[in-house]
């Protein structure tokens, strides 16, 4: 078996507020003062193969754009490694290292403010090709057009400034900007929330076709599970910094495992619900700085059990390509 | 959607709503232009000591000299004209004024820039520095160094530039912590340019327009600064005033009733620092979105 194109081995990022003055020396002084520290992402693991879409889901704030920006290379997680086509990317070196830069590229989620409101499309798309020398500095123009045409541009959009366009356009634009450097894998970081409905069609309509022409795989990050569903081959649910479970996309949506799946299931919209009822998922995302001991989805799980308030579920595999981190699931196996 | 040629284009309205900011524009721009075309429009090179005849010196403002011309605004104790000695010292002033500027605010950018960059120990030293810098008065420090250096154009401009720099360097790394937190930075960075090219390709030309605006203001600091050290008799050589030297020259003889040789200066400097502050106080005033209606 080849290796994936990424992988994440149990990554960990841990944000911590040092302690200021004041504090340090109320703990010289006895007091229980702590460091706060979040942890956004707890030992999560998660490969990406060639060609394949790898959906990740989740309510805001449970460390997506974390695992985002980690899968990119824009931080380096506090524990755990990042894998380049089995290769460790922090033991890479000069070109190795730039090469595996390059081949994974980000979506942002905000068009525009991902896009230097100084430079022209033609710089924005095309500046990176030319410095790494995949294009020499003559045929920047050409291939830019290229490029928007790509995407589904005119080549006369080259001209324009970011704050000229419309938010569709600017989509494009950031998306051309990514495949200006020849990527792999493209890490689409709630790519799409921004857009108006309309033009989140015609964006994922441009994902698929990319994926397509260009075999790209991608880590789609999304909230929106209607979207994950119509992009990805694998959905992995994330729950507070942990993943919850991970399986196919349609075995998935099919029959959810995990209760909190579940819950986040029920809220979909779906036309043959008649009779919405949205009791699913109580209460509220706990804080990150004290999430709940045990299993963290513990206080709003309606299958509750002693046993979650105390130890941690791990993820574990229920079915073959499935897996979940729920006691709900090794329990019921044997029956 | 409000950029460039818009932004603009706003900015000129905004600016020219302002009567007294255009007045000002008009005065600079009739200042500037008699500084640059001073050796075409004064009637006498007053740094050419053969021209200068002591016999002349210290005339009232209309007196004649022997050879038949006007002195407008009289004569120094050298026999200078003033008006000349004005437009030249001018030309000095305003000159050390924008480069010692343009200077520090290069200087200040670059040093501001890559301390927000960097971070952690390499920002916090820097910005000590600065801190430091910055608790003792800009006139303090040109002094001292100009006391060490002696006179000389080149050394006025390094002491007024060693003077403001740090003041660009606390702003740039201000507006550039903001900036820096924007998407399009990461972008720059998930796209493996170079980081010099990050810093001044993209973070600078975003930090830089309000500064920009702030640097016209401190011009006017400049010229102030320069014309107080002149004063002091720590710029210039004699032999090429700026128009704080002309003011000192006069001084001793303010109270004998010889007014001209300190006031008409006076008048030029005071005259150049309103124009220059009426352009960048309504600059900075148009930029101000909190100011804006």
């Amino acid at each position: 078996m080849t290796a994936p194109l990424l992988e994440l081995r149990a990554v960990s990022m841990r944000f911590a507020r040092p302690l200021d003055t004041a504090a340090r020396i109320a703990r010289a002084l006895g007091a229980n003062v702590g460091e706060a520290a979040v942890h956004a992402l707890d030992g999560v693991s998660l490969a990406v193969a060639q060609g394949e879409v790898v959906g990740l889901v989740g309510e805001s704030g449970c460390g997506k754009s974390t695992l985002a920006r980690i899968a990119v290379g824009l931080h380096a997680p506090s524990a755990g490694e990042r894998l380049w086509k089995g290769r460790p990317t922090a033991s890479l070196r000069g070109d190795a290292a730039l090469r595996a830069r390059l081949a994974a590229q980000m979506i942002f989620q905000d068009p525009l403010a991902s896009l230097n409101p100084r430079m022209r499309v033609a710089e924005l798309v095309g500046e990176a090709p030319v410095v790494h020398g995949l294009v020499q500095r003559a045929g920047r123009r050409g291939y830019v057009a290229e490029l928007l045409e790509r995407v589904g541009l005119d080549a006369s959009v080259a001209r324009r400034y970011p704050h000229q366009l419309s938010g569709g356009q600017r989509a494009r634009v950031g998306i051309a900007r990514a495949l200006a450097v020849r990527p792999e894998l493209l890490v689409c970081d709630e790519a799409v929330a921004a857009l108006d409905v309309s033009v989140q069609a015609q964006v994922l309509n441009l994902f698929a076709a990319l994926r397509r022409d260009l075999g790209l795989a991608y880590l789609f990050i999304s909230h929106d599970l209607g979207v994950v569903r119509y992009l990805a081959d694998r959905v992995a649910v994330m729950y507070l910094g942990r993943i919850v479970e991970s399986a196919p996309a349609e075995a998935l949506f099919a029959a959810p495992r995990h209760p909190y799946t579940r819950a986040l299931l029920a809220e979909m919209p779906r036309l043959e619900v008649r009779r919405k009822r949205f009791a699913a998922v109580r209460g509220e995302i706990p804080s990150p700085l004290a999430p709940p001991p045990g299993c963290h989805f513990h206080p709003r799980c309606p299958h509750a059990m002693p046993r979650c308030r105390m130890q941690r579920p791990e993820l574990a595999e229920v079915a073959p390509g499935r897996f979940a981190a729920c006691f709900l699931d090794v329990t019921a196996e044997p029956q | 959607m409000t950029h460039d040629d818009t932004l603009l284009r706003r900015l000129a309205a905004d600016f020219a709503a302002s009567r007294l900011a255009l007045a000002g524009l008009a005065l600079l721009a009739a200042i500037a232009a008699a500084a640059i075309l001073a050796p075409w429009l004064a009637p006498q090179n007053p740094y050419d000591l053969a021209e200068l005849d002591l016999a002349a010196s210290r005339l009232p403002p209309g007196a004649r000299s022997a050879d038949g011309t006007t002195f407008w605004l009289g004569t120094d104790g050298q026999g200078r004209d003033m008006l000349s000695a004005i437009l030249y010292g001018l030309r000095i002033s305003i000159g050390v004024g924008v480069a010692a500027t343009l200077l520090a605010l290069a200087i200040g950018a670059a040093v501001g820039l890559v301390a927000a960059w960097a971070g952690g120990r390499t920002e916090s030293v820097v910005m000590r520095v600065v801190d430091l810098q910055l608790s003792f008065p800009a006139i303090l420090i040109a002094l001292v160094l100009l006391a060490v250096l002696g006179p000389g154009v080149g050394k006025i401009v390094f002491a007024l530039v060693a003077a403001q720099w740090a003041y660009y360097a606390r702003t740039v790394r201000g507006a550039a912590l903001a900036e820096r937190r924007k998407e399009y930075v990461d972008a720059a960075v998930v796209l493996a340019l170079p980081r010099a090219r990050i810093l001044f390709g993209h973070l600078l030309p975003n930090v830089l327009p309000p500064l920009v605006v702030v640097a016209t203001v401190q011009v006017a600091n400049a010229i102030a600064l320069e014309a107080t050290l002149s004063f002091l008799g720590l710029g210039l050589p004699v032999t090429e005033p700026s128009l704080g030297l002309l003011i000192a020259n006069g001084y001793a003889y303010l109270l004998s009733g010889k007014y001209w040789i300190s006031f008409f200066p006076g008048v030029a400097l005071a005259t150049t620092i309103v124009a220059v502050n009426l352009v960048g106080d309504r600059l900075r005033d148009a930029l101000n979105p909190r100011l804006a209606q």
